[in-house]
């Protein structure tokens, strides 16, 4: 089972996933961020893995879909997680090399904030 | 049949003990498999970390053969877990499509299915989190993905 909570700070939309992120669950995640990301004031997402407790490949493409789609709005994507497990797969996979990992949500969207803020300049 | 020579050598002998479960390809049986591959490994007391790989590995076994296996159509899946005294071997077994080309499928970030946003990184992940993983497939009559793990921390 996987919950999927969003809230907002700013244009940032933080994406909370509580539970198991496998590609049973996959499809619906993809779906409901992307229904929040047409959203005008969506312009950045920061992934809260820390309540997650399982992700197998598919969670890759999840992440690597969102960062597809944002990367073309020039928006920036973040990621909160510290399942040792999980981070062994993200670095598994490359994604650490494009998209920052951290170890709580604060951090995470100040990062965003303050990359988009350098861009705009 | 492709064969593979290469015997799971170090991993034979008797099985302390098996197991054999059978169930539809539907996606909610993903996590149904990786649970009780997890739980009948746990016999063994081996750390959440070498659970964590075996959960994983099965996971990304039993959705191969759900989207390309089966293509999401009806069909069964078979897990078949043998115990070592440190180690496990399972095999995952459907009798849908099979994979014309098992060395291509096997490459990082090759996915047949690239509209579906696959990562294309099931095979790596098995291979990462287990000792070794063998594959064979027929086209037209399933593929069998073997795969062991030793857990270290046994022993110890």
């Amino acid at each position: 089972m996987l919950q999927i909570k969003f809230s907002n700070r700013g244009n940032t939309l933080i994406v909370r996933l509580n539970g198991e992120l496998d590609h049973h669950a996959a499809d619906d995640v993809k779906r409901k961020i992307d229904n929040e990301m047409i959203k005008p004031a969506c312009k950045n997402i920061v992934f809260d893995l820390s309540k997650l407790i399982f992700m197998d490949s598919s969670g890759i493409g999840v992440i690597m879909g969102r960062y597809k789609n944002i990367y073309k709005t020039n928006g920036k994507i973040m990621i909160v997680c510290s399942n040792p497990h999980i981070v062994k797969l993200l670095e598994m996979s490359g994604i650490p090399k494009i998209i920052p990992i951290f170890d709580n949500v604060d951090k995470a969207v100040k990062k965003a904030l303050e990359v988009a803020e350098y861009d705009a300049k | 049949m492709m064969q593979n020579d290469e015997t799971m050598a170090s991993y034979k002998g008797k099985p302390i003990n098996e197991m054999t479960l059978i169930f539809p390809a539907k996606s909610c049986n993903e996590s149904f498999a990786r649970v009780v591959a997890a739980s009948f490994v746990s016999q063994l007391d081996p750390t959440v970390e070498e659970l964590a790989d075996v959960k994983t590995a099965v996971s990304e076994a039993v959705t191969n053969s759900i989207i390309h296996g089966y293509e999401n159509q009806t069909g069964n899946i078979k897990m078949v877990c043998s115990l070592y005294q440190d180690s496990i071997e399972i095999e995952i077994i459907d009798e849908g499509n099979g994979i014309e080309n098992i060395e291509l499928a096997m490459q990082p970030l090759y996915t047949s299915k690239p509209e579906m946003e696959r990562s294309g990184m099931g095979f790596t992940v098995m291979e990462t989190f287990m000792d070794k993983v063998n594959v064979e497939s027929e086209v037209g009559k399933g593929t069998k993905v073997a795969m062991c793990k030793r857990f270290k921390s046994i022993g110890k």
